[in-house]
């Protein structure tokens, strides 16, 4: 392989390799909401699993 | 897919169907990657910018998040340009870089300009005030993508090559052309599904931020 050769398949990879890392870091960042969005559904199932058995909120309760 | 089949038909094209340059031969082959790289970063910064000025103009602030993940792919696609500018330097001139080349040095400027506006983005409290701020921080950086254009041919006693000018025909055949195209369009498609997925992912991270605190 020729010198040439070498830096033109290093700037075609460095492409490559930019985006690769790019889809990695997205990846990611898809786990973390997924991870939050679980969460959240777990927060709200909580929530209404609490005002189900009657249990009412402080600023719910009448004067 | 529509990227991923351009690049993949630009990559064989570039190595295995267009000729050696004249006077550059193989190394010329970075062309096909580096300029259709730098041409979708100023896409994406432009498209930034339009989105800025939607936002400027209608007060939308959907626009704010549109501008601010274009900037975000429009980086990404500077630090290629940067990366492969610097390899077709070192392999045309023997230098990685010459602080000599207005053009060079523009991008780089370019480059650092919406870098500093991520400091700016995060330095202020989210909101409108924050969106407008960023908007026009945006609008004053697209100011720099003509000039960065054009200082090519702006510059004198440059080594930069020119390859587009008022006569394509004579720096470019048929087969290159053709094989640059097939590029742009894969860079550019790559761009629009990098930048579709950044804001489907920012928008569904700020819903979750307020689902969270209307729980909490």
């Amino acid at each position: 392989m020729t010198s040439a050769e070498r830096y033109v398949t290093a700037a075609y990879l460095v492409v490559l390799g930019v985006v690769l890392v790019y889809l990695v870091i997205y990846a990611f960042k898809l786990a973390r909401l997924e991870r939050e969005t679980a969460e959240l559904a777990e927060l709200a199932r909580r929530g209404r699993g609490g005002s189900e058995t009657g249990a009412a909120k402080p600023e719910e309760v009448p004067r | 897919m529509a990227a991923l089949a351009l690049l993949l038909a630009g990559l064989a094209l570039a190595f295995y169907w267009v000729p050696d340059a004249p006077l550059e031969g193989f190394r010329q082959r970075i062309f096909y990657i580096h300029v259709p790289v730098a041409l979708t970063a100023y896409a994406c910064f432009g498209w930034a910018a339009w989105k800025a000025l939607r936002l400027l103009s209608t007060r939308d602030q959907r626009y704010d998040l549109e501008s601010y993940t274009a900037v975000h792919i429009g980086l990404i696609f500077g630090i290629l340009t940067l990366v492969t500018g610097s390899i077709w330097a070192r392999t045309s001139w023997g230098v990685w870089w010459s602080w000599g080349e207005r053009q060079l040095v523009l991008f780089l400027v370019l480059f650092l300009f919406y870098s500093a506006y991520f400091m700016l983005r995060y330095s202020v409290e989210p909101g409108p005030r924050r969106a407008s701020m960023s908007a026009v921080y945006t609008l004053f950086g697209v100011v720099l993508i003509p000039v960065s254009f054009l200082a090519i041919r702006l510059a004198e006693g440059l080594i930069h090559p020119v390859v587009f000018d008022r006569d394509v025909g004579s720096n470019l055949a048929g087969s290159q052309l053709l094989t640059f195209v097939v590029c742009l369009g894969g860079t550019l498609a790559l761009a629009a599904a990098l930048y579709g997925n950044e804001l489907v992912g920012k928008r569904v991270d700020e819903r979750l931020r307020e689902l969270r605190e209307a729980l909490e």
